[in-house]
């Protein structure tokens, strides 16, 4: 099976502090990887260098076979990576509809282009109409952004990501502050999306990432302490201690 | 949608009608006046389109405004010696060459200003377009070929074929049309795809990034557009009154060019003019009595931030009951 990422010995300091310590994971074609640690672990960090927000100190990303430990976020997109932020990010004078229309039109290219009509490019807004079609957010189409609720905007978010046609989805606690029933609804939303790219799931809801990893890495204090399937990790005596331990005492 | 194209003509057919209005009543500085709004209003709309839609707070607009104006100036100055431009580019007076050179010079200054500027935000930005705006400023202070401090006169209007433009009326004519196709062309790029993506990046840079935008390159292709923008604007107006000097790009034009956006109405079509149109109104009334007109200015600024946000087009709309 092919690697969608690589990571290899990737470190970042600041300053005195190792956020992130010699970390290796792989993400394969049609896996749903899992990245678990206590807060203050890494994790953002770690996702914000594959994103290139922040560049590492040492090692190599690679996405799809390409290095691209170097290159600035917007032409890591290009190459395939989506993601969604932990604190929603979305532009917020717009509506639900103008939204997914920004996600598709910069997929789509064409973007300096003055002298046409945004509204008229029919193809942009077919493939929205489509996206919403099948979601909840269908009904909510032409509010705006700052009138969603939490639940509706991280749908949203991930509709978005999902409309840029990642081989990579990159997700930064999609369930965070979810209810129940809503948790329920991004789960079978993201066993949906798997078929179309590979994800790399940060989460703390442990039972939303038991249901859906194949695989988990384990990050505490910026080190990878262990990786494995979902039994392996749930059965590790030094996971249960440093992280699932506090949940099962 | 309707309601709007019939303001537009209205508003276009109302300017169109001064140059009567004026000779009718006897008032002929009105043409003067309208024509010079007009053109500050231009200039703000094309400060606008990268503070209003962009969020990009430049704070050395005038920059361009002047080196607009300096192209026209130049080129006439070299036409009126029989010299070249660095014994290289003969002057001219024909306007459709003019226009054109000051327009994509002030592109190129802007270009310039804006790869260096651009790389940083916030607060340096604003810093650093003002900085390279002085720069500009004492560059042409110190061109004693042009004039200096003093300024470059420009004995006569460029010629436009066809057009006798030394009548005030038809030289005023030509600036509304050139505003007129101005308004259209923003209207047009603000409803672009590339208007779309520069209204996204004000909102939330990192998102666009997110989604695959280079953002520097937008903003400074917006950057450039806008500058020349201005250029234009300054080249109309030292045609306007026969006359440039450092003074257009003195750094607190560029605050003026700002108070015009504010007042008007950030992020509207309309409201840079409508600014422009009130701010140069109020300064000339209240110069006629005082010095310290920039007093009651400040404080209809301050009215109009506090009372209304969005700007007196805010206000409009109010009254109009909604509609762009």
């Amino acid at each position: 099976m092919s690697h969608v990422l690589d990571i290899q010995g990737l470190t970042k300091t600041f300053g005195g502090l190792t956020a992130t310590d010699n970390v290796s994971l792989t993400v394969n074609s049609g896996e749903i990887h899992a990245l678990i640690g206590p807060n203050g672990a890494g994790k953002s960090t770690l996702i914000n260098q594959i994103c290139g927000e922040i560049l590492p100190n040492a090692g190599r990303i690679t996405l799809g076979g390409r290095d691209i430990t170097a290159l600035a976020p917007a032409d890591r997109v290009a190459l395939g990576l989506g993601r969604t932020f932990q604190i929603t990010s979305l532009l917020d004078d717009m509506t639900v509809r103008a939204n997914l229309g920004m996600a598709v039109q910069a997929r789509a290219g064409g973007n300096f282009r003055i002298f046409d009509r945004a509204a008229s490019r029919a193809a942009v807004w077919d493939e929205v109409d489509q996206s919403l079609s099948g979601s909840a957010l269908a009904v909510r189409a032409d509010v705006p952004v700052a009138d969603l609720a939490h639940g509706e905007k991280k749908q949203l978010e991930l509709l978005m990501a999902l409309s840029q046609r990642p081989r990579l989805l990159l997700l930064d606690e999609p369930m965070a502050g979810l209810g129940h029933v809503e948790s329920q609804q991004m789960i079978d939303a993201l066993r949906a999306a798997r078929k179309d790219c590979a994800i790399l799931l940060v989460e703390h809801d442990m039972e939303a990432v038991f249901a859906l990893a194949d695989r988990i890495t384990v990050l505490v204090y910026g080190r990878v302490i262990a990786a494995g399937s979902a039994e392996d990790i749930r059965a590790n005596p030094d996971v249960r201690e440093a992280y699932l331990g506090e949940e099962d005492a | 949608m309707k309601r709007e194209y019939l303001g537009m003509i209205a508003v276009f057919i109302a300017l169109a009608l001064v140059p009567f209005a004026a000779e009718w009543t006897g008032q002929s500085s009105w043409v003067r006046l309208v024509g010079q709004a007009l053109i500050f209003g231009m200039a703000a709309a094309s400060l606008n389109f990268i503070l209003g839609y962009g969020g990009m707070i430049s704070f050395g607009h005038a920059a361009y405004f002047g080196i607009g104006g300096y192209v026209v100036g130049i080129l006439f100055h070299h036409h009126a010696a029989g010299t070249a431009f660095l014994g290289l580019i003969p002057g001219t007076d024909q306007m459709l060459i003019t226009l054109p050179a000051a327009i994509v010079v002030s592109g190129m200054a802007a270009a310039l200003v804006g790869a260096l500027s651009l790389r940083t935000g916030g607060v340096q930005f604003i810093m650093i377009t003002l900085a390279f705006a002085q720069m500009f400023f004492f560059l042409f202070v110190s061109l004693k070929t042009y004039g200096g401090e003093d300024g470059i006169m420009v004995r006569r209007t460029n010629s436009l074929p066809g057009l006798d433009m030394r009548d005030r009326a038809t030289l005023y004519w030509v600036v509304l049309v050139c505003a007129a196709a101005y308004y259209l062309f923003l209207r047009r790029l603000v409803q672009s795809s590339f208007g779309q993506i520069i209204a996204g990046i004000r909102q939330n840079e990192r998102r666009m990034a997110a989604l695959g935008i280079s953002t520097y390159r937008y903003k400074l292709y917006a950057f450039v557009l806008s500058g020349m923008g201005a250029g234009l604007a300054g080249a109309l107006m030292v045609n306007f009154l026969r006359f440039a000097s450092p003074d257009m790009m003195h750094w607190s034009r560029s605050g003026e060019f700002m108070i015009m956006v504010i007042l008007g109405g950030v992020g509207t079509l309309a409201g840079p003019f409508i600014g422009a149109g009130v701010l140069f109104s109020v300064e000339v009334t209240l110069a006629k009595y005082t010095e310290h007109w920039m007093l009651p200015v400040g404080i209809l600024l301050l009215l109009v931030v506090l009372t209304a946000r969005g700007g007196l087009m805010s206000l409009i709309r109010r009254v109009t009951g909604g509609g762009k």
